[in-house]
């Protein structure tokens, strides 16, 4: 493609590469400090006398005897219970992503099919719940919650999550039914199918590319909510980042705020994994909206 | 398709977004007109061998079925609008007479609470967001013109900034950024100053907040900006070429106009997320220098005592602002889908 023409000239190349090597060492250069330092005791992660002691570790072989340690890792995980955050943080996502799929797909391909003025309306509606911030919601729930008694459960927040994440769910799924040709499910229909039975037949089967990218963003909204989740769950049922806020509030007192270092890498770690193996649907997913307008 | 089928096929998704989007946004208008009912204080006479006093106490069963009656509260208007965590309508007049100067008077105004908010949330997001796109399209120049085969893993990091969890995002900075951290460091030595200390200053600390926010949403920029740069015309750009046109300009008359549709997009989104910045100013513990509209119903909810009526009103307020930042967009999307 680079044909001889278009060969840049040597200064252009060196500013671009050295735009690139900058941008790298920002995006992850935090990420890969912060994974060394959770092995590290307080005294070499947060140093005022040395910085280089956070990379040789000189505190945490005086105080553990090795340059690695894993107490951060285990006060959090062990001590304070991290784990029952991780089961809680596991349930919500598993939920929340099934129950806004099933919703999702059913209202984003009725949507995508319907000609009729009231889709547009629809749409339009939802574009403008998208833009209202989840946590001016909160304080209409809670005396409705409290009332009702069900303020504190997970489910209370799985289906608030559900339903704040609709409106987004359906532009995506909306936005993908619509390059399904038509022709496909009413030739169904021609052939004696419900409308049901030609969605459920005929869309059902090719339908998975675009679930699994509008999946994967219902699953980021549930794993990284702070304002909601941190709201109207109670202590017992918190997920992993209201915890790690907790921890900020009671450890850094405590002196052990390595807890908390090692709970943010232990929740960034899945996220890692999620990038890697979904890089392709999360980049068509970011694009969608734009690409078509 | 049929309305049946349509209203069948909807009408979870419908119902979902009526009962926890629609219905709670009627409730905090209602609410934010309400106060919660003072208790009802009553007089009571202790009698003893020494005399009988007064003493005053709460009437709880007086009080509980007040609350009963109305559990809304008090209907109390635009007071909560008014009062001095809102609006601040008193204190606005009385600084806007006692004014000096138009600098005073704004750095007197960021003393209330909502001012201080808003001021933080609406410099943010104006700064930010520019910022945000200039970036993002830099990087997607620079790894669109570096090796195939290196693209894959570049894309991968450039992405984590904007994927991971925004609440830990913040704290990764914030500990790096640290007095005793290893950026705070290197700023210390910078500066030249061994007292230099992100947490004390205003002034670092929301140029901190706000190069999180770059840091975070950049990536967005980049990956929509990428993905517009694959679908340039190869045959227009080859054109200009044989017209004698320079890299500058295929750039500036080919490029550019084909990205200009992405950035309104980009623009649009960014508005919407950072109006609503939150969890960095949790992340930087910085509620004594910045606070931001989404913080302060945050704290209003949290805390020993639930102020719901005040976290409703700045909700509302809230949503006022979020709308007069969409009207422009809601329009565009009227004229151009309306029409199809």
């Amino acid at each position: 493609m680079a044909s001889k023409a278009q060969k840049r000239p040597l200064a252009l190349q060196i500013v671009l590469i050295a735009t690139l090597v900058i941008w790298m060492i920002a995006a992850a250069f935090p990420f890969f400090w912060t994974l060394w330092g959770s092995f590290k005791v307080e005294a070499d992660f947060f140093s005022l006398t040395n910085w280089t002691n956070s990379l040789t570790g000189e505190r945490t072989i005086a105080e553990t005897g090795d340059a690695f340690t894993g107490q951060g890792y285990y006060g959090a995980w062990v001590q304070e219970e991290f784990w029952r955050a991780a089961w809680n943080s596991t349930l919500v996502c598993l939920f929340v992503v099934s129950v806004s799929l099933t919703l999702g797909t059913l209202g984003g391909y009725a949507l995508a099919r319907s000609t009729y003025r009231y889709a547009f309306w629809f749409l339009l509606i939802a574009l403008i719940f998208r833009a209202l911030p989840p946590i001016t919601l909160v304080s209409g729930y809670l005396p409705v919650f409290f009332d009702l008694n069900i303020w504190g459960y997970l489910p209370t927040a799985i289906i608030v999550l559900v339903a704040i994440n609709q409106p987004f769910t359906l532009w995506m799924l909306h936005s993908f039914f619509k390059n399904i040709p038509s022709e496909l499910d009413e030739s169904a229909m021609v052939d004696g199918c419900t409308r049901f039975q030609a969605f459920r037949h005929v869309i059902i089967p090719v339908m998975w590319p675009g679930v699994i990218t509008t999946g994967l963003f219902s699953f980021l909204l549930a794993y990284n909510d702070f304002a909601v989740t941190a709201m109207i769950l109670d202590k017992q049922n918190q997920t992993m980042v209201p915890k790690i806020a907790s921890f900020l509030g009671t450890t850094q007192t405590k002196g052990n705020v390595m807890f908390a270092v090692a709970a943010v890498v232990s929740t960034t770690a899945p996220l890692f994994l999620l990038i890697m193996f979904f890089q392709r649907q999360i980049v068509s997913g970011l694009t969608a909206g734009a690409v078509k307008g | 398709m049929k309305h049946t089928a349509f209203f069948w096929f909807t009408l979870p998704s419908a119902a979902a977004m009526l009962l926890f989007i629609f219905f709670p946004t009627v409730s905090i208008i209602v609410q934010s007109f309400h106060v919660a009912h003072e208790q009802v204080i009553i007089e009571v006479e202790n009698c003893g061998p020494f005399g009988c006093t007064t003493a005053t106490a709460i009437d709880q069963e007086a009080t509980a079925e007040l609350r009963e009656a109305e559990p809304l509260g008090q209907f109390a208007g635009l007071d909560v609008y008014k009062d001095r965590n809102h609006l601040a309508v008193n204190e606005f007049a009385q600084l806007w007479a006692d004014r000096e100067s138009l600098g005073g008077f704004v750095s007197d105004l960021m003393n209330l609470p909502f001012y201080k908010a808003l001021g933080f949330t609406l410099t943010y997001t104006f700064i930010v967001t520019p910022l945000t796109i200039v970036f993002g399209f830099i990087i997607a120049v620079a790894v669109n013109s570096a090796a195939r085969t290196l693209r894959g893993p570049l894309i991968f990091f450039t992405l984590l900034p904007n994927i991971v969890t925004p609440l830990i995002g913040g704290l990764i900075l914030f500990w790096m950024v640290d007095a005793r951290g290893v950026i705070g460091t290197a700023l210390r030595w910078l500066a030249d100053d061994p007292g230099l200390s992100v947490k004390a200053d205003t002034g670092l600390m929301w140029s901190m907040l706000m190069v999180y926010g770059v840091w975070s949403s950049a990536p967005f920029a980049f990956i929509v900006y990428y993905a517009g740069l694959q679908t340039v015309s190869q045959d227009t750009l080859e054109a200009a070429r044989i017209d004698g046109a320079t890299r500058w300009q295929q750039i500036r008359h080919v490029v550019i106009p084909h990205l200009l549709p992405l950035t309104t997009f980009i623009a649009l989104i960014q508005l919407m997320d950072n109006f609503r910045v939150f969890e960095p100013i949790i992340s930087f513990n910085a509620q004594a220098h910045a606070t931001s509209l989404s913080w302060a119903i945050f704290n209003d909810l949290g805390g020993e005592t639930q102020q719901l009526s005040s976290a409703a009103a700045t909700s509302v307020l809230t949503v006022i602002g979020v709308a007069i930042l969409l009207s422009p967009v809601l329009v565009r999307t009227y004229r151009s889908y309306g029409k199809a």
